[in-house]
């Protein structure tokens, strides 16, 4: 019965990693990654009366809170609360699988040591988890820009699947690459959660695009030669936030506004931010899983 | 069973395992640098290790604690890597290495079972179809829709066997997970053992149970301090192994000894629920009962006892003449040692059990790592303690 099996060879060699045979495996595993995800909803809402209504709450929370801020700050950004959330919600993905996603392989020690099965689906069930999220609370923000009659922005929109898709590659890299780091160097976990502290002031979450493009001097301010705009876009989320910003925002300049919101620039600008750091993200996919695979091997010996 | 000589399912060519036992393991970023690589002592688990499995053959692993059995297991099941040499496996695997792999104690019997299953190359579909025969094999039908956290520990390990069992790979590896649970459920276990064989899946099996390995295998191995001791016929290899264990090639291991002024009669390992078979849960109180007999009178009497972990570590002991006890002269006497919790890591544990003279140290009688039990890791109730809760009751 064994006749159609396939042989597999297993030596002192870290394994190269060929992505569509991965990926098979990968496929062949999805089980335990669906699992994995349920298993961690359940057990996170376990015993909660109103289950994952407090996922739901927590960008709720938000949107009463700043429309409540904005108002009384007078932030200088217009229906606040959208800008805000969209930018928000694909940050908390980002943060929320990086630190569980970090700490994936270390926290399931016991199935890493006793079990054989592909590692990646370890980090891989942190994104799932924060996945789910994700989607819950972007129907509530989708359900806000609806209802409150801001509306959704046409042309915008289309930007929305490939600024989804670039943080979805651009977490699964990161994330493959911290848990597997982690489990060899305890304290990159601790380092993460500063960088993260960090990285969320980084990104044009809370403050408006066009405030650090006006500082950066419009384009033409450089810092070494280099455009001190072109610097501050090294940071991969920037491009996902902005892309995720003009699809849901869209207005880069909000009607009766006199200064605009968004960087000042033309939707195919933006698609090509979000692009350069989709490619970016690809190439960072392949070299995170390279080293996630040739690390994955000794797991079992480091925890 | 193939007749072909060059059906393989296993082909382990010359197979070395090295570890490293860091004095202190250096799992962070400043002790990685600081650390210089000498304070790391090598320690090979396994040597030059060469052996064939055919297909649809069933494998018997042995040898005793230490000995390289589970690691080579690793090795095959991908979960180590060899230091060098090559593993060659056709087939779908799957390996038994421990029971109820990913239970959380939040989730009901029913969503462990499926989660425990897909670990073990389980599709949902196939879990489906064999749901009501798990569930049968582990007689939970009642509790399958509780959260395992109210489980006892035997139910606990009833279910994780009864998924086990249910795998449907062409190569399945097994370590010692069929030695736990009562006789019952062993003797049904070994039965699906049986039916695995009959339906031309390649086992390994690694156990203690040497009479097993007559029975059921086809061929067998011996691992000694990581060297293939002997391999061919399992009666030929238990022989060897006999002969090992009585203590004629290793020196070091002697299984009993003693004058016998004073004899051990029984000793039981005895669970929480009060029954004498299979596996404890981290944290539970565990007994162990020991009966003695003089055959002649002894004055100075000391009972003692050791725990041993798999890899040899003294991690309990305990003797009556150190608790002040002067058991005196009896004919037969029964003693208890009462271990309040037993708050090791899961896994084997090995038992000695020592009478000797308290003020000379003569040995009357000692077995040495005669028993076994296995702990498990207690998925536990968050609201739920469990302490010790004495009690006593007197009529006034």
């Amino acid at each position: 019965m064994a006749a159609t099996g396939k042989t597999v060879e297993r030596t002192s060699e870290s394994p190269r990693l060929h992505v569509g045979e991965r990926l098979r495996i990968l496929a062949a595993h999805r089980e335990i990654l669906a699992n994995l995800v349920r298993k961690e909803l359940k057990v996170k809402y376990a015993a909660s009366a109103l289950g994952a209504v407090w996922s739901l709450l927590n960008p709720l929370v938000y949107l009463a809170v700043f429309s409540f801020v904005a108002k009384v700050l007078g932030a200088g950004i217009a229906d606040y609360p959208v800008y805000l959330l969209s930018g928000l919600l694909a940050w908390n993905l980002f943060s929320a699988s990086m630190g569980s996603g970090a700490r994936a392989v270390l926290d399931n020690a016991n199935l890493v040591k006793k079990v054989a099965f592909a590692r990646e689906i370890l980090p891989l069930s942190a994104v799932g988890v924060a996945l789910v999220d994700f989607a819950l609370q972007s129907a509530v923000l989708m359900l806000y820009i609806l209802v409150s009659g801001y509306g959704l922005h046409l042309p915008e929109l289309a930007l929305w699947p490939l600024s989804f898709v670039t943080l979805l590659v651009l977490t699964v890299a990161l994330s493959l690459w911290f848990s597997a780091l982690n489990a060899r160097y305890r304290d990159v976990g601790h380092l993460l959660n500063i960088a993260l502290l960090v990285w969320f002031w980084a990104t044009p979450i809370v403050y408006a695009e066009f405030q650090v493009q006006e500082l950066a001097g419009s384009g033409t301010g450089t810092w070494l030669g280099i455009p001190r705009l072109a610097l501050y876009l090294l940071n991969p989320m920037t491009g996902v936030v902005a892309g995720f910003h003009r699809a849901l925002y869209g207005f880069v300049t909000p009607k009766g506004a006199q200064v605009p919101v968004l960087f000042d620039e033309s939707l195919a600008w933006v698609a090509g931010i979000v692009t350069i750091t989709l490619v970016v993200s690809l190439v960072g996919l392949r070299l995170a899983w390279g080293y996630f695979f040739s690390r994955s091997g000794d797991f079992a010996e480091e925890l | 069973m193939s007749s072909l000589a060059n059906a393989l399912a296993i082909e382990v060519r010359d197979v070395s395992k090295r570890f490293r036992i860091y004095r202190e393991k250096p799992t962070s970023l400043k002790q990685r640098l600081l650390t210089s690589r000498s304070r790391a002592e090598d320690f090979w688990a396994l040597r030059h290790v060469a052996l064939d499995v055919g297909e649809g053959s069933t494998f018997g692993l042995i040898g005793h604690n230490g000995s390289g059995k589970t690691t080579l297991l690793k090795c095959v099941a991908g979960i180590l890597r060899p230091t060098s040499g090559a593993i060659l496996q056709r087939g779908r695997l799957a390996a038994l290495l421990e029971l109820g792999a990913g239970f959380h104690p939040e989730l009901t019997g029913r969503e462990n079972v499926y989660l425990n299953a897909s670990f073990l190359g389980l599709s949902r579909k196939q879990t489906d179809a064999a749901f009501d025969d798990i569930v049968a094999f582990a007689e939970l039908e009642q509790f399958i829709d509780t959260e395992v956290k109210f489980y006892s520990s035997g139910m606990l390990v009833r279910l994780g066997f009864a998924v086990a069992v249910h795998v449907e790979p062409d190569v399945l590896l097994i370590d010692e997970v069929l030695a736990v649970g009562d006789e019952a459920f062993q003797a049904k276990c070994l039965n699906r053992v049986r039916e695995f064989q009959r339906e031309g899946r390649t086992i390994v099996l690694v156990t203690h149970a040497l009479d097993t390995v007559t029975e059921i295998c086809d061929r067998a191995a011996m691992l000694h301090h990581g060297e293939l001791h002997a391999i061919g016929m399992p009666a030929e290899v238990v022989r060897e192994m006999r002969h090992v264990l009585l203590g004629m090639a290793d020196p070091g291991f002697v299984p009993e000894q003693g004058t016998r002024e004073a004899e051990i009669v029984e000793v039981q390992i005895v669970r929480p629920d009060g029954s004498s078979h299979g596996a404890i849960l981290s944290g539970d109180p565990l007994t162990i009962v020991v009966d003695v007999r003089q055959n002649e009178p002894v004055d100075d009497l000391d009972v003692d006892f050791a725990v041993h972990e798999s890899t040899n570590y003294l991690v309990l002991d305990a003797r009556t003449s150190r608790a002040g006890i002067d058991l005196g002269r009896f004919d037969k006497k029964r003693v208890r040692f009462k271990i309040q919790g037993f708050p090791y890591d899961p896994g084997k544990y090995w038992v000695t059990i020592g009478l000797s003279s308290r003020t000379t140290g003569h040995l009357y009688h000692v077995q040495t790592q005669r028993y076994l039990f296995e702990v498990f890791d207690a998925p536990r109730a968050q609201e739920r303690v469990e302490v010790p809760v004495g009690m006593e009751v007197e009529d006034l």
